[in-house]
């Protein structure tokens, strides 16, 4: 990965950001992970000059779809719950000289629609996917997802989920992703390259975006959070950067016990 | 060739050039046929990985600005439910062909069935009014399908060619017209996509990447397309103004045809492959001197309840024979006010002329 500068775009005011790409303010809780993403996605398209009268938002069902659909300044396609990469590949295929992207949440992407998720990764068409991953379903009231840890605290695993979690980055590599990615939110610099690096990847990409829900997944586990924070928002802040590691200090064979982060591209060691 | 080529080419004819499918008995000659004649009108064939993929990638794409279908079965069609009611919600235009099948579930896949009409009428949660056509031949699998975009593009809707294993898999020969009449549709001024001002008018419908900023959702939404999940009113103006716009425009929407239907004992009411066994006993039964007539439903939703009312009028009974437990029957009886004999068959078999005969002659319908 080329080394994090700060280019000129990236001093965009927010007044500026809002006016040129947001239809109206984003309505998510306070402290919650979606509200960085956001902000670093627009800074990046900014940055790469992304015409958004050429770009077409799809997202399915939850919070994470809520992130473009109807909230940016841009064609939004907002379909049912899991589909969006299904209802992407359509536009895609009918309409290859625009740029389409897809933004929805672990539940929607991964859970009920993780085949479509994987027959995109094997189909190779040069859609964008970028999976806000906050560990459970947010909207619903915080039931355990496909991507929760073995362990943690959600509505319907009131004594910890007794499941694994997928580790998204390595499903879409062996699904054959030529490009996939992994950024958090406590790291918004560096996520904001990094989806500059995937919106100008002439194949499918797809990105996973470690976000945080300081009211569900937050209120429920706040025992196995710093209780020094000052905020559910700020302890769960403060674990992704403690627990996160990029991928060139994690060792050849990526033995952490810390989520890896960085790029992968086909070919690529793990 | 068979009913689901004819299908195929009246899709192309129409304008169709984009197909999204998965495969499935008895309508897979539809996918094969477009996947080999698609490229070679610049249109684009995928085949998707199960059916609920195979629709979100047809309304994607209609979205985009191409015409579009998908083609399936009853499995699939189930399959499709959801999806089928974002294209209600969303007012996307397409065409999802259903070569019935006999089930429940699985059921016998290479047999014929008319066991899906009240799910294509019903099946989607909050089911609006629908459009759904019921081919009797090869020739009609490609009439039908023209007609089914044509309304598709016209109202703004998903279309259903409920078909059947028996239509989808005969042979005959297909006059295919020189010319094809083809409804473009109306995309401008984009102000209001998803706002009408009566029922009377379908909104326009602009495509992804003409700076339109669309708001596509299948959440209640107003005129603009902004979601509105929680206001009373729009949520009620937007449901009947779903059905109203079918329901403005009915009579440019039934369509049937009559067989000797004026002063006459007993109606005959049949659709889809059973309309062929039904004309023959009927044509039969009136050289044996039976007071008895046809009518044949091209379109089966919306139902033509005035038309049969007018039509039963003076008739001691009316007659359905169909392939599932009476659905339309039922519909029947809701109209008119004489008996309604349903002559029911779900044995994966074509009704026998013979039987309806039989019935018409002797009034036994067992076995």
């Amino acid at each position: 990965m080329e080394p994090v500068t700060r280019n000129r775009r990236w001093e965009i005011s927010a007044p500026e950001l809002r006016t040129r790409y947001l239809r109206q303010p984003l309505p998510f809780c306070p402290g919650c992970g979606h509200g960085i993403f956001a902000n670093a996605f627009l800074r990046a398209a900014d940055a790469i000059s992304l015409d958004l009268n050429r770009t077409v938002f799809v997202s399915g069902i939850g919070c994470g779809a809520w992130v473009p659909s109807p909230h940016f300044l841009a064609d939004t396609l907002h379909v049912t719950h899991g589909r969006a990469i299904a209802f992407a590949t359509g536009v895609k295929l009918t309409r290859p000289d625009l740029e389409v992207v897809v933004i929805s949440g672990d539940g929607d992407l991964t859970t009920i629609g993780g085949n479509h998720l994987i027959h995109a990764a094997r189909r190779n068409l040069p859609l964008k996917v970028f999976c806000l991953n906050n560990w459970l379903f947010g909207m619903t009231g915080g039931q355990v997802s496909a991507t929760t840890p073995r362990g943690t605290l959600t509505a319907t695993t009131p004594v910890g989920n007794p499941d694994r979690g997928f580790d998204l980055v390595r499903l879409m590599r062996g699904a054959g992703a030529p490009y996939v990615a992994r950024w958090p939110v406590a790291k918004a610099a560096q996520m904001q390259r990094g989806i500059q690096n995937a919106l100008r990847e002439p194949s499918f990409a797809f990105v996973e975006i470690l976000s945080t829900c300081p009211t569900q997944y937050g209120q429920v586990n706040r025992e196995s959070l710093d209780d020094d924070a000052v905020s559910l928002a700020a302890a769960l802040i403060a674990w992704q950067e403690e627990n996160c590691i990029p991928r060139q200090r994690a060792g050849k064979d990526n033995s952490t016990a810390k989520i890896v982060i960085g790029e992968w591209r086909e070919g690529d060691e793990p | 060739m068979s009913g689901n080529e004819a299908c195929a080419e009246g899709a192309l004819a129409a304008g169709c050039r984009f197909y999204a499918g998965y495969p499935i008995t008895p309508s897979s000659e539809i996918m094969v046929r477009m996947a080999h004649r698609l490229p070679e009108v610049d249109g684009v064939f995928v085949q998707m990985e199960d059916e609920i993929a195979s629709l979100s990638a047809v309304i994607g794409a209609s979205w985009a600005g191409t015409k579009s279908m998908t083609a399936t079965s009853g499995p699939g069609f189930s399959l499709m439910m959801e999806n089928l009611g974002y294209a209600l919600m969303t007012e996307t235009p397409c065409v999802l062909v259903d070569v019935q099948r006999a089930g429940p579930s699985t059921g016998q896949a290479s047999r014929p069935a008319q066991g899906d009409v009240m799910q294509a009428r019903w099946g989607t949660h909050g089911a609006p009014e629908i459009i759904a056509l019921v081919p009797w031949s090869s020739q009609e699998m490609y009439d039908l399908t023209v007609r089914a975009f044509n309304l598709a593009e016209r109202f703004r809707v998903p279309v259903i060619l409920l078909a059947d294993e028996i239509v989808g898999h005969l042979r005959e020969t297909v006059v295919i017209p020189s010319h094809v009449e083809c409804y473009l549709r109306a995309r401008w001024p984009q102000d209001s996509p998803f706002g009408a001002a009566s029922d009377d008018e379908i909104p326009p419908m602009p495509a992804f990447g003409e700076g339109a900023r669309l708001m596509v959702t299948g959440s209640t939404h107003d005129e603009k397309g902004l979601r509105r999940a929680v206001d009373p009113q729009i949520q009620e103006q937007l449901v009947r103004r779903l059905s109203g716009k079918l329901l403005a425009h009915r009579q440019e929407i039934e369509a049937w045809q009559a067989y000797h239907v004026e002063k006459i004992d007993r109606l005959v009411i049949a659709y889809g492959s059973v309309a062929r066994s039904a004309l023959w006993a009927v044509d039969e039964a009136r050289q044996r001197g039976q007071s008895v007539g046809l009518l044949r439903l091209i379109g089966v939703w919306p139902f033509p309840d005035e038309l049969i009312a007018r039509l039963a009028q003076g008739c001691r009974e009316v007659v359905v024979p169909e392939m599932n437990l009476g659905q339309v029957a039922r519909e029947v009886q809701r109209c008119v006010s004489v008996p309604v004999a349903s002559l029911s068959q779900v044995d994966g078999e074509l009704i026998n002329p013979r039987r309806i005969l039989r019935y018409l002659l002797e009034g036994n319908w067992n076995r």
